[in-house]
């Protein structure tokens, strides 16, 4: 316990943010350039941090492994950002998108961080805006907003279904302007290897060249990881194929506490698997479950094409989700619908080849207000759903199945975003901070660019000033050329294996058996075969996995491998997480904790706490702290959609 | 299906490459096309050969990093990312043709892989409006009209795969710089620096080696996102523009 200080600020809520920002000591304009900092990963919270340290006059050094830093997966991100500008007159606040997104989270998160991220949301847009980012207009010529899940407001600004991708391109412009006046150093197709630590601060990073092989050592006066979510762990997910947690999980093993590795959301409308060849899985949005109806064949037909069910009779059907939640029918939250789709599917109620779908059906949409105004809302993801099924949504029922989305988990942060190592810091995505134990809709790309425009360059400045910039050490230092050995051991060790398994059939394996007993669903007993089953993996991919190729030059399977090997390890402290909370809460359902109905239990007295997990050593277990949650504005509710 | 693929392999930038053939057995209708070149590249790996290097990343047809050159197409036969082509789109005994985007200014790396970096250093070179984070006006400030926005946003909607230079036959990059140009040039927020940041793009463009447009509109038919050639017109008015006026 006394390891974790959240370093929250005193004071009422609404003044944290100010006072804390007074408080925080500052380094003169003029030494700013004396000092170094590392970003890794070119998101949304990479490229904006990184753009706004080179602004304010350090100078950074940034990391990608895509070849440019325009293509990290913020840029998939579809439905919108949301921020409480009220520019619609209809009661929004600070305070109410604050209270939204704390109560979306099913109060696992901090007040204070979740606080700060409302009252800044609004300095993003005029940001966005300013860079050019073409965001949807009305008329006369205001933003436009839509609603999303989770609110009663209308606060989210999109720029068609590709929000994601103009606000990336945004920082994306940011990034170039300063990699242009020569303020940041851009390094693409090179990957983040090892973490350096030295006198407990961190000193800089190991890093690859994914085209020559070369491993480089990089000091710097702060890290910052800004890499993304884990949901790659389950090997079929949203995430791109190249997302990983490689950065975060060698920061871990170096000092850094995880928190809340168990939190993963699970997103209900994805186009289902349609074979054992199945590389990625393609999210629709959920703005479908608008107009279209759920449902599965009252008895079990497995097989069932979309043609076969669009001819069945309305008596032959169930809809699920309308029949067990009345009031809220197609549109309970997305922890609540998926897990209802798989219990069917379980129950051998599913259709379509693999028996792994339900029907989303929009013929009475269609009858009810014509094709056309349906074509409207939804073309481009009807198109999108026929170009991968080769169905055609208008005329028979989509085919839909969950999938993982997101990843609430990550390195534990104070509130300057700092992990328990001190210098290094976690934003976006790779960090457990602001969503709880399930993320609302549009809250992804402002959580990734409030840290990286608006909290962290305030943060670490009190950092740099408090330690000074003698305070680095040289890639000389031996704690370098240690973590470098490391890391050419490693690699070595991994083409040495020479067995007959490729990576991808392994981590399909561990995908399998993570989806199986630590996803939507999880009970005791399976979580303790999860731990077998993983370790079990783990010891075939040091015995018996295949790299062909070698190190110095581009080689895909020896990327994949290093990443499936923190994957692994990874997926063995979500079992140990999942295991420890036995109560339900947000994306996390634990069948032991559940109403009588058959719905989540939240346990508020033992649980309201933020597990975070300090490595101890290889195969050793790993020491649970806990930070306990103080509410002291919101009152927590049990959440019933019936 | 069987397929038969004629895959084009490189071992790296100085070595000199050729294409080889390979038996694609039993494909599925189903899988997209680089879900097949999983296939092929897993049993690659199992009977001892170095599989097929290609850029891919989100698999869902926004990253821009797939970047394969099909039967003599960008992204093959359909207008849309190579992520997104599917093998239904393809016959039974059908025989594919793989290549790198071949450009000058994409130096093949690795098999399928090219360079694309080309693209980084234009959008260096002035494809951002010089503003700091904080201290902008309020989002509202400036009212943009609903027909400008949605013009800024078909422009803006690139992904940067490079497909329009790769079916260019002068390997221009023109729908490319046109595309980022006419947002900024649509955009008030663009109008300040718009001579410099045209003339600056348009430098950098030529400096890295691409060709010179010809209107022949390859590029609109294979561009994966329909990013019109009324952007290339608009980048020439802008850069004459610029060129009379500075």
């Amino acid at each position: 316990m006394e390891k974790l200080d959240s370093k929250i600020p005193e004071g009422p809520l609404a003044e944290k943010w100010t006072n804390h920002k007074f408080n925080l000591k500052l380094v003169n304009p003029a030494n700013k350039r004396k000092y170094e900092v590392i970003v890794v990963g070119t998101g949304l919270a990479g490229a904006s941090v990184a753009a706004s340290l080179a602004e304010l006059g350090y100078n950074v050094k940034s990391f990608c492994f895509q070849d440019s830093p325009r293509r990290a997966h913020s840029i998939a991100a579809q439905g919108g950002i949301n921020a409480s500008k009220n520019y619609q007159n209809d009661g929004d606040s600070t305070y109410r998108l604050f209270y939204d997104t704390i109560k979306g989270g099913d109060y696992r998160s901090r007040e204070a961080n979740v606080y700060r991220l409302a009252e800044v949301s609004g300095n993003i847009i005029d940001q966005c805006v300013a860079q050019g980012v073409p965001f949807a207009r009305e008329y006369g010529g205001n933003l436009a907003n839509r609603s999303f899940g989770g609110a009663q407001v209308s606060r989210t600004f999109y720029a068609r279904g590709q929000t994601g991708q103009q606000l990336l391109l945004g920082a994306y412009s940011a990034l170039n302007r300063q990699i242009a006046v020569g303020k940041v150093k851009m390094y693409s197709s090179t990957e983040m290897l090892d973490l350096v630590v030295s006198d407990g601060k961190a000193r800089g990073i190991i890093s690859r060249d994914l085209i020559t092989g070369k491993i480089e050592a990089h000091s710097a006066h702060a890290v910052l990881l800004c890499t993304g979510g884990y949901g790659n762990v389950f090997y079929l997910s949203t995430n791109a194929k190249g997302s990983n947690a490689t950065a975060i999980w060698r920061a871990h093993k170096k000092g850094a506490f995880f928190g809340n590795p168990c939190f993963t959301q699970i997103h209900p409308t994805c186009i289902p698997i349609s074979g054992s060849h199945q590389s990625k899985l393609t999210l629709m949005s959920e703005s479908l479950r608008n107009d279209g109806r759920v449902w599965v064949p009252k008895t079990g037909r497995k097989g069932l094409t979309a043609k076969e069910g669009s001819a069945m009779s309305e008596s032959d059907r169930d809809y699920f989700l309308e029949r067990k939640y009345p009031s809220f029918g197609n549109l309970v939250p997305r922890d609540v619908a998926s897990r209802n789709s798989k219990m069917l599917c379980d129950e051998g109620k599913g259709v379509g080849t693999s028996g792994l779908a339900v029907f989303l059906d929009f013929a009475d949409a269609i009858k009810r207000v014509g094709k056309s105004n349906i074509e409207a809302k939804y073309g481009n993801l009807f198109d999108m759903y026929a170009q991968i099924t080769g169905d055609n949504p208008y005329e028979v029922p989509m085919m839909i199945y969950p999938a993982v989305h997101y990843t609430m988990g990550g390195l534990w942060v104070d509130y300057n975003l700092m992990t328990t190592v001190p210098g290094l810091y976690a934003l976006g995505e790779a960090n457990f901070s602001d969503h709880g134990a399930n993320r609302l809709g549009a809250s992804a790309l402002m959580q990734g660019l409030a840290d990286g425009y608006f909290v962290l360059p305030y943060t670490i400045g009190d950092y740099l000033a408090t330690i000074g910039w003698d305070d680095k050490v040289g890639t000389d230092h031996p704690a370098f050329n240690e973590a470098m050995a490391g890391v050419n051991d490693r690699i070595e060790k991994l083409l040495s294996i020479k067995g007959d398994k490729t990576v991808d059939d392994l981590h399909r394996q561990l995908g399998l058996a993570m989806w199986e007993y630590c996803g939507m669903s999880r009970n005791e007993a399976g979580l303790i075969k999860a731990k077998q089953v993983i370790s079990d993996i783990k010891s075939e991919f040091w015995n018996n996995l295949k790299v062909p190729g070698s190190e110095k030059e581009l080689n895909q399977e020896l990327e994949k491998a290093g990443r499936v090997a923190d994957f692994i390890e990874l997926g063995q402290l979500m079992v140990e997480d999942a295991l420890d909370r036995s109560e339900s809460c947000g994306g996390h359902f634990r069948e032991e904790s559940q109403t009588p109905e058959g719905e989540a239990l939240r346990k508020d007295v033992e649980f309201a706490f933020v597990s975070s997990w300090e490595f101890k050593g290889e195969n050793k277990i790993q020491e649970l702290h806990k930070e306990k949650l103080h509410f002291e504005n919101v009152k927590l509710t049990q959440r019933s959609y019936k | 299906m069987n397929i038969t693929l004629k895959i084009w392999r490189q071992k790296n930038a100085q070595s000199k490459g050729g294409f080889k053939t390979y038996p694609a057995k039993d494909v599925s209708p189903d899988m997209s096309f680089l879900e097949m070149l999983d296939v092929l590249n897993s049993n690659l790996i199992k009977s001892g050969e170095e599989p097929v290097h290609f850029d891919h990343d989100c698999r869902e047809g926004i990253c821009g990093a797939c970047s394969l050159y099909i039967n003599g197409k960008p992204h093959g036969p359909l207008q849309t990312t190579t992520c997104q082509l599917h093998m239904r789109s393809f016959r039974d005994g059908d025989t594919i043709t793989i290549e790198p985007w071949r450009a000058r200014a994409f130096p093949v790396i690795k098999d399928l892989v090219v360079n694309r970096t080309a693209f980084d250093r234009i959008q260096r070179a002035g494809a951002f409006v010089s503003i700091n984070t904080g201290g902008v006006p309020d989002g509202n400030a400036i009212p943009i009209s609903k027909d400008i926005a949605e013009e800024a946003m078909d422009a803006a909607v690139c992904i940067g795969c490079g497909a329009c230079v790769a079916a260019c036959k002068n390997a221009s990059a023109m729908l490319f710089v046109g595309a980022k140009v006419s947002q900024f040039a649509l955009l008030p927020q663009g109008h300040p620096e718009k001579k410099a940041r045209v003339e600056n793009m348009v430098a950098q463009m030529d400096l890295e080696g691409f060709g010179a447009c010809t209107n022949t509109k390859a590029c609109e038919a294979e561009c994966p996102k329909s990013i019109k050639i009324t952007n290339i017109a608009r980048l020439n008015r802008e850069y004459y523009s610029a060129k009379v006026t500075s």
